[in-house]
C-alpha cells in the first residue's frame, strides 16, 4: 500500500514511532498513521473529522475525547467474524490493516438517509418509547419495534461465532493499583520499596496516565524522564507486576477485582495458541483507585458538531500523537486547566482564534499571553456553533454584559472542569460526597481495603497526586503486613486550579448531554416537569447515562441540570448506583474457554474407549458420556438396535455399564444407625453380606433419591444413588453426619471414581460370569442368592464386588472392579460371552427394562413425589424417626386422590405412546380441570410387542382396568390408553430370582 | 467472595456451596407437626448478621457455620459446623 499524507500531523514530536509507518481504512478509504496512534489519532492526522452518526437523530459526531469515556468515536472494528461494533476509536491501537467503518448510517456516512429523524425530533424526546408507541400495543411489534430499530442504533454484531479464544485467570497481591499515572507510579513506587507484591493495571497501552500528555517536571527531570527512571526502578523490585492494556472494571466482596486484559486487541488477530483477552479475577490486600479524571464537558447549542473537543484530549493529541484536531482552534473554559491547551496549541504552531473564559476574573498571567500570541480573551460563554458533518465553522459567544460576538475557527476545545473516576470506589453503593472547591463528586467511602489517591480522589495538581499517591501505596503495603521502607517520595509543584462551575449554557438548538444517546438539556428539564426528579427516574426516562459509555463525560452535567431545574443543590440532587463493569466486556471473556465442548467438564466411564470402537451412540447424562445404544450394521433406526439388545438380554445375556451411580462408602460402628436416619427403611437389620434397596426422603417429605446399599462387614456399608444425585446426596449425607447426628461414629467416603461397575443380566449371567470369576467363587442360587453382595476374586486375582441385584428383572449381578480395571473387564465380558452370544446395552434398553419391570426412575423421582405415589410406601418404617418422616405425614402428601404410579398401555396396540400427554377421564372434554395427571415415561417393550409407559395419575392403582383418554395438545394427539398395573414383566419376580 | 476455611484456609467463592440459615435445629424424633414445619419451612429474612451453612465441597467437605452480614456480606466468623446442630433424632 502507499503511504499517504497526513495532512494534520506535526512534523515533529510525539509518542509515536515515525520509524514504523502504518496503514489502514476507514470506511473503506485507505489511511496512513504510525505505531504508537490510537485510531482516534490516527483519524485526526488525516483530517478526518466526521466518523460516525448519533443514536436517535443521526447528526454527524466527531472524536470527542481521547480515552476510554469516549461517548461518540464508536466504530465497527474489523471484519467478518472478528467484526466487533461500537470500539471506541479513541482506545483502539491502530495495526497495520486495520479496517474500520463507521456505524449507524445509510447509505454512508456523509449522506445519511436517516438524516431525517432530526425533522420528527420532538417524537424523539425524553420518554418517547412510553408516550409515543404505546397504543395500540400490537402495533409495537408490527410497526414501531422494527422502525425504531432501523433508524436509532449502534453497530452490528457479528452474527457469526467469535473465531477467538478467551482466557481467565487468577492473580494474588498486597497491594493492586488501579492507573499508571502520577498517582499510581508513585504508589507502585512506596509499595514496592516495602516489599509488598504489588500489581498495577494500566488501561492505556503506554504508561504515564496524563503525564503523557501534560508532561511536568517531577524530581527536578521532566515528566517522561521520571516515567522511565520510575519504570526501570519497578522492574527491579522483586514482585511488581505491570499490566497495561488492561483495565479494572469490578470490584466484588473480599477483596476481589475484575481486570479485562486486551492481551492481543492491538493485532489484526491473535497469533496462533494465543488468546485475544483475558479476564482477571485479582485478590488483594489492598488497593488503591489512582485511575484519575474524566474531563467535562459545558452543554451548549451545537456542542455535538464535529470539531468540539475536550480540551485536555486536544492537549492529547497535540502532545502525544503530534496530530492536530483543528488548525485555528477556540478555547472555550471555566477554570485555570483549561489553559493549558492554549499553551499547547501555541507550542504546536496552532492558531487561536479566542479564548472564552467563563470565569469573572482572567489572570494577568494569561492576559499577557494572550497579547503576546495575538488572540482575544472573551469574558463569556459559548452560546452556538455554527457547523455541521465538515466541522466546527464559527462559534457564538455571549459575552458577559450581554453582547454577542463570533469567532471563526475549525476547532473548539472546551473545559468544565474534572470529575474524579468515582466508579470502582462506589461499587459496593458507596455514594461519592461533593466537594465545593472543584464542583465536584469525590469518594466518601469505598470498599473495604481500598483507598483513591491523586485525581480520582479530587487531588487534580501534579504535587499533590504524587504525595497522595505514594503515602498511599506506603500506608497499603504497612496494612498488608509488609516491613519494608518506602524511601524518598517523588516530589513536583502543584499547578493552580480555580474553577466557576457553569454546566448548561441556554441557547438556541439542541445542546447534548449524553452524546451516546442523544440525550439533551431541554430532555432534563421535559423530565423534571412531568415528575422524573429523581436522578434514578431521569437515568431511566431519559436513558440518561445508560450507554455502552455509561454517562463518563454526562452524568455529573445531567444531575447538576436537573439541580439548576429543580431548585436544588447537586449534592441534594444525588447520583445513580455506580455499577461494574466500568467499561464494557465481552461475554466471550466472561465465558473463557468454557463454550462449545468444554462448556462444561466431561466425565467418561471406564467402558468409554471400548464403546466408542464399538461405534455407540452416546447421551450426555449430566457431565457423563453414556452409550445409549451399539447399533449395529443394516439395524435402520435405534428402535431397531434398542429392540435387539433388549431381546438379548431378555433371551440370553448382555452388560451395561452402570458406574455412573454415586457410591459412597459408609464406615464405622455406627454406620447401620446413620443409615436408619437418612433411609425410610431399615438398614442396621441387613446382613453382612446382603444388599437392599433403599429410598432417601427429603426432609419436607418428598422422595431424594433412591438407590442400593450393602452391608460388606459389620462395620461397612456400600451405598449407591441415582446417576444424577450422586454429588447432592454425598453433600446431603454429609450434612447429616456433620450436622444434625454429630454422636454418631461414622464416616463417608466419595468412591464413585474408584470403581468401574457393570450390570451383568439375562439367563446366561451365570455361565458368563464363571469365566471371569475365580472359579473356587460359588454362584450357584444357594450359594450366591439374590441379594447377596460379596467381595469375590476374579481369575488372575483381581478383587471385585459382586451384587446380585436386578434393574432389569432379569437374574442378574452388578459387578465392580477398581477403576483402572474397568476397560480390561468389558474386553474379557466380551470375549468369554462370545459363545453365550453376550450383547452390551446401552441407557435405551437398561431404560426400556426398567419400564417394562416397573422401576421408577428420573421421571418419577421428581421431586413432588411421595414414597406412597411411587408405591413404595410400605417400605416406611414406623419404628425410627428418619429424615423427612414427620413432613411426610402431612395431610395432603397423604391425600387418597394423590396421583399416584400407575402403567398404562394404549387400547390401539399399535399405537405410539408419548410422554408429556395428560390423563383425563374418558368421554371428557380436556381442560385443566379434570386433568387427572401425566404420561412420565414411556418406552416400545420388545417383550409386549407394544408401546407401553408409567404415568402418574390421581388414584392410579385404584383404577387398574380402567380406560382413560390422554391428551396430548403440544403433538396434537388424542388416544385412549388403559390404566394397569406398573410391573408389566415378570410380576412375580422369578426371574430375578431364579 | 472469599471464605477463610477452618481447616483449608482462605478459599474462593466458588469452592462452597450455600445452603441457608444455621439457625433453626432439627426437632428431637417424636416432635410435633408444627415444629417440623416451621424447622423446614420458617425462615426470618434478615438485614444484618446472619448464621449459615455452607458446604466446602471444593475443598475437606465439611459443613461450616458462618457469621454474615446481608447488608455488607462481610463475613465475621467461620467454624466447623460439626456439632453445632444438636442431634435430637432417635437419641
Ligand atoms: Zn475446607
Amino acid at each position: 500500500m502507499v503511504s499517504l499524507a497526513q495532512t494534520h500531523r506535526l512534523a515533529s514530536g510525539g509518542l509515536i514511532d515515525r520509524s514504523a509507518p502504518l496503514n489502514f481504512s476507514f470506511d473503506g478509504k485507505i489511511l496512513a498513521g504510525f505505531q504508537g496512534d490510537t485510531l482516534a489519532s490516527a483519524l485526526i492526522a488525516n483530517g478526518v473529522k466526521l466518523v460516525g452518526r448519533s443514536f436517535k437523530y443521526h447528526r454527524p459526531r466527531g472524536i470527542l475525547t481521547a480515552g476510554s469515556e469516549e461517548p461518540n468515536a464508536l466504530v465497527e472494528l474489523r471484519t467478518g467474524a472478528r467484526r466487533e461494533p461500537n470500539t471506541k476509536a479513541t482506545t483502539a491501537e491502530l495495526y497495520d490493516g486495520l479496517e474500520a467503518a463507521s456505524q449507524n448510517r445509510w447509505p454512508s456516512l456523509r449522506h445519511d438517509l436517516m438524516a431525517v429523524n432530526q425533522l420528527f425530533a420532538p417524537i424523539f424526546v425524553a420518554g418517547f418509547y412510553y408516550k409515543t408507541f404505546m397504543w395500540p400495543a400490537k402495533f409495537w411489534e408490527a410497526i414501531y419495534e422494527p422502525a425504531i430499530r432501523r433508524a436509532a442504533g449502534l453497530g452490528r454484531a457479528a452474527g457469526v461465532a467469535d473465531p477467538d479464544h478467551y482466557d481467565k485467570a487468577w492473580a494474588h497481591c498486597d497491594v493492586l493499583i488501579a492507573g499508571s499515572g502520577p498517582a499510581g507510579l508513585a504508589a507502585a513506587l512506596a509499595a514496592g520499596r516495602s516489599g509488598a507484591r504489588v500489581i498495577l493495571c494500566e488501561e492505556d497501552f503506554a504508561l504515564g496516565g496524563r503525564l503523557l500528555a501534560d508532561g511536568g517536571t517531577i524530581d527536578r527531570v521532566p515528566a517522561a524522564e521520571w516515567i522511565a527512571r520510575t519504570l526501570a526502578e519497578l522492574a527491579t523490585l522483586p514482585d511488581v507486576r505491570i499490566m497495561s492494556r488492561t483495565t479494572l472494571f469490578g470490584v466484588y466482596d473480599g477483596g476481589t477485582y475484575g481486570a479485562i486484559e486486551r492481551v492481543n486487541d492491538h493485532l489484526p488477530s491473535p497469533p496462533e495458541h494465543q488468546v485475544r483477552q483475558r479476564l482477571w479475577r485479582i485478590v488483594a490486600k489492598r488497593s488503591i483507585v489512582a485511575a484519575g479524571a474524566i474531563e467535562r464537558p459545558v452543554v451548549f447549542a451545537g456542542n455535538d458538531t464535529p470539531g468540539v473537543m475536550m480540551a485536555s484530549a486536544m492537549r492529547t493529541y497535540v502532545e502525544r500523537y503530534a496530530a492536530t484536531p483543528a488548525r485555528r482552534v477556540a478555547l472555550f473554559t471555566n477554570n485555570e486547566d483549561g489553559w493549558r491547551t492554549a499553551e499547547t496549541a501555541l507550542r504546536a504552531g496552532l492558531q487561536i482564534a479566542a479564548v472564552v473564559d467563563a470565569r469573572p476574573e482572567v489572570s494577568a498571567a494569561h492576559r499577557a499571553l494572550a497579547a503576546k500570541a495575538g488572540f482575544p480573551v472573551l469574558n463569556g460563554s459559548v452560546v452556538g456553533v455554527d457547523g455541521g458533518k465538515d466541522g466546527v465553522r464559527k462559534i457564538a459567544v455571549s459575552l458577559t454584559g450581554g453582547a454577542r460576538a463570533e469567532v471563526e475557527a475549525d476547532g473548539l476545545a472546551v473545559s468544565g472542569g474534572w470529575n474524579p473516576a468515582v466508579g470502582l470506589t462506589s461499587y459496593h453503593r458507596g455514594r461519592p460526597k461533593w466537594q465545593d472547591d472543584i464542583s465536584a463528586f469525590v469518594p466518601d467511602s469505598a470498599p473495604p481495603g481500598m483507598v483513591a489517591a491523586g485525581a480520582a480522589n479530587g487531588a487534580f495538581g501534579l504535587g499533590a497526586c504524587l504525595s497522595q499517591g505514594f503515602a498511599a501505596g506506603a500506608a497499603a503495603a504497612q496494612s498488608a503486613g509488609c516491613s519494608g521502607t518506602a524511601g524518598t517520595p517523588p516530589v513536583a509543584d502543584d499547578e493552580a486550579f480555580s474553577l466557576t462551575p457553569l454546566w448548561h449554557v441556554a441557547g438556541k438548538g439542541k445542546a447534548f448531554v449524553d452524546h451516546q444517546h442523544d440525550v439533551t438539556a431541554s430532555d432534563i428539564e421535559l423530565a423534571q416537569r412531568e415528575g422524573f426528579e429523581s436522578v434514578e427516574h431521569l437515568k431511566r426516562y431519559t436513558t440518561l447515562g445508560m450507554a455502552t459509555d455509561q454517562g463518563k463525560t454526562s452524568n455529573v452535567a445531567g444531575l447538576a441540570i436537573m439541580a439548576a431545574v429543580s431548585g436544588r443543590s447537586i449534592p441534594e440532587t444525588g447520583t445513580t448506583i455506580y455499577r461494574p463493569p466500568y467499561v464494557p466486556v465481552a461475554i466471550g471473556a466472561f465465558a473463557g474457554h468454557h463454550r462449545d465442548e468444554n462448556f462444561h467438564a466431561t466425565r467418561l466411564t471406564p467402558s468409554h474407549h471400548w464403546a466408542a470402537e464399538q461405534g455407540a451412540i452416546f447421551v450426555d447424562t449430566g457431565l457423563w458420556k453414556r452409550a445409549q445404544w451399539y447399533p449395529r450394521a443394516g439395524e435402520k433406526d435405534w428402535l431397531e438396535s434398542v429392540t435387539r439388545e433388549v431381546k438379548a438380554v431378555r433371551s440370553g445375556v448382555g452388560f451395561c455399564d452402570v458406574s455412573t451411580l454415586g457410591k459412597i462408602d459408609v464406615h464405622g460402628p455406627d454406620a447401620g444407625a446413620f443409615l436408619d436416619r437418612v433411609y425410610i427403611n431399615t438398614f442396621s437389620n441387613l446382613a453382612v453380606g446382603k444388599a437392599r434397596y433403599g429410598l432417601m426422603l427429603r426432609e419436607d417429605g418428598m422422595v431424594y433419591d433412591d438407590g442400593t446399599t450393602s452391608r460388606l462387614a459389620e462395620d461397612h456399608y456400600f451405598l449407591t444413588t441415582t446417576t444424577a444425585k450422586a454429588g447432592p446426596v454425598m453433600q446431603h449425607l454429609e450434612f447429616c453426619r456433620q450436622v444434625l447426628f454429630p454422636e454418631l461414629d461414622v464416616q463417608l467416603t466419595s468412591v464413585s471414581d474408584q470403581w468401574a461397575q457393570f450390570s451383568v443380566a439375562g439367563p446366561k449371567t451365570r455361565d458368563l460370569l464363571r469365566k471371569i470369576v475365580d472359579p473356587a467363587e460359588d454362584l450357584s442360587n444357594e450359594g450366591f442368592p439374590f441379594m447377596g453382595a460379596r467381595e469375590v476374586s476374579l481369575r488372575g486375582g483381581i478383587k471385585a464386588r459382586l451384587f446380585r441385584i436386578s434393574f432389569s428383572g432379569e437374574m442378574a449381578f452388578e459387578i465392580s472392579v477398581p477403576a483402572r480395571y474397568g476397560d480390561a473387564l468389558v474386553r474379557n465380558l466380551m470375549l468369554a460371552g462370545k459363545r453365550f452370544g453376550v450383547t452390551p446395552y446401552g441407557t435405551e434398553a437398561l431404560g426400556v427394562m426398567r419400564i417394562e419391570k416397573g422401576h421408577v426412575a428420573g421421571p418419577e423421582l421428581n421431586g413432588t413425589t411421595t414414597a406412597a405415589d411411587l408405591g413404595l410406601a410400605k417400605m416406611m418404617s414406623t419404628k425410627k424417626d428418619f429424615i423427612g418422616r414427620a413432613m411426610a405425614g402431612r395431610e395432603a402428601l397423604a391425600a387418597a386422590d394423590r396421583q399416584v404410579v400407575v402403567g398404562i398401555k394404549p387400547t390401539d396396540k399399535m399405537r405410539r405412546l408419548r410422554s408429556g400427554a395428560h390423563v383425563i377421564p374418558k368421554g371428557e372434554i380436556p381442560g385443566p380441570d379434570n386433568d387427572q395427571g401425566y404420561v412420565a415415561s414411556v418406552c416400545f417393550s420388545p417383550t409386549l410387542d407394544q408401546w407401553i409407559g408409567l404415568a402418574l395419575v390421581e388414584r392410579g392403582r385404584e383404577r387398574i382396568g380402567e380406560i382413560v383418554h390422554a391428551h396430548d395438545p403440544l403433538r396434537g394427539e388424542d388416544y385412549d390408553v388403559e390404566l394397569c398395573n406398573s410391573v408389566f414383566y415378570d410380576p412375580d419376580g422369578g426371574r430375578q430370582r431364579g | 467472595m472469599r471464605i477463610v476455611c477452618p481447616f483449608c484456609g482462605e478459599r474462593e467463592l466458588g469452592e462452597f456451596t450455600y445452603l441457608g440459615d444455621a439457625k433453626p435445629v432439627r426437632p428431637a424424633a417424636g416432635a410435633s407437626e408444627d415444629e417440623v414445619f416451621d424447622y423446614v419451612y420458617l425462615r426470618d429474612n434478615v438485614a444484618g448478621e446472619t448464621s449459615e451453612h455452607w458446604y466446602h465441597g471444593g475443598g475437606c467437605r465439611a459443613w461450616l457455620k458462618i457469621a454474615r452480614n446481608t447488608l455488607t456480606h462481610e463475613i465475621s466468623s467461620v467454624e466447623p459446623a460439626a456439632g453445632v446442630g444438636a442431634a435430637k433424632v432417635g437419641a
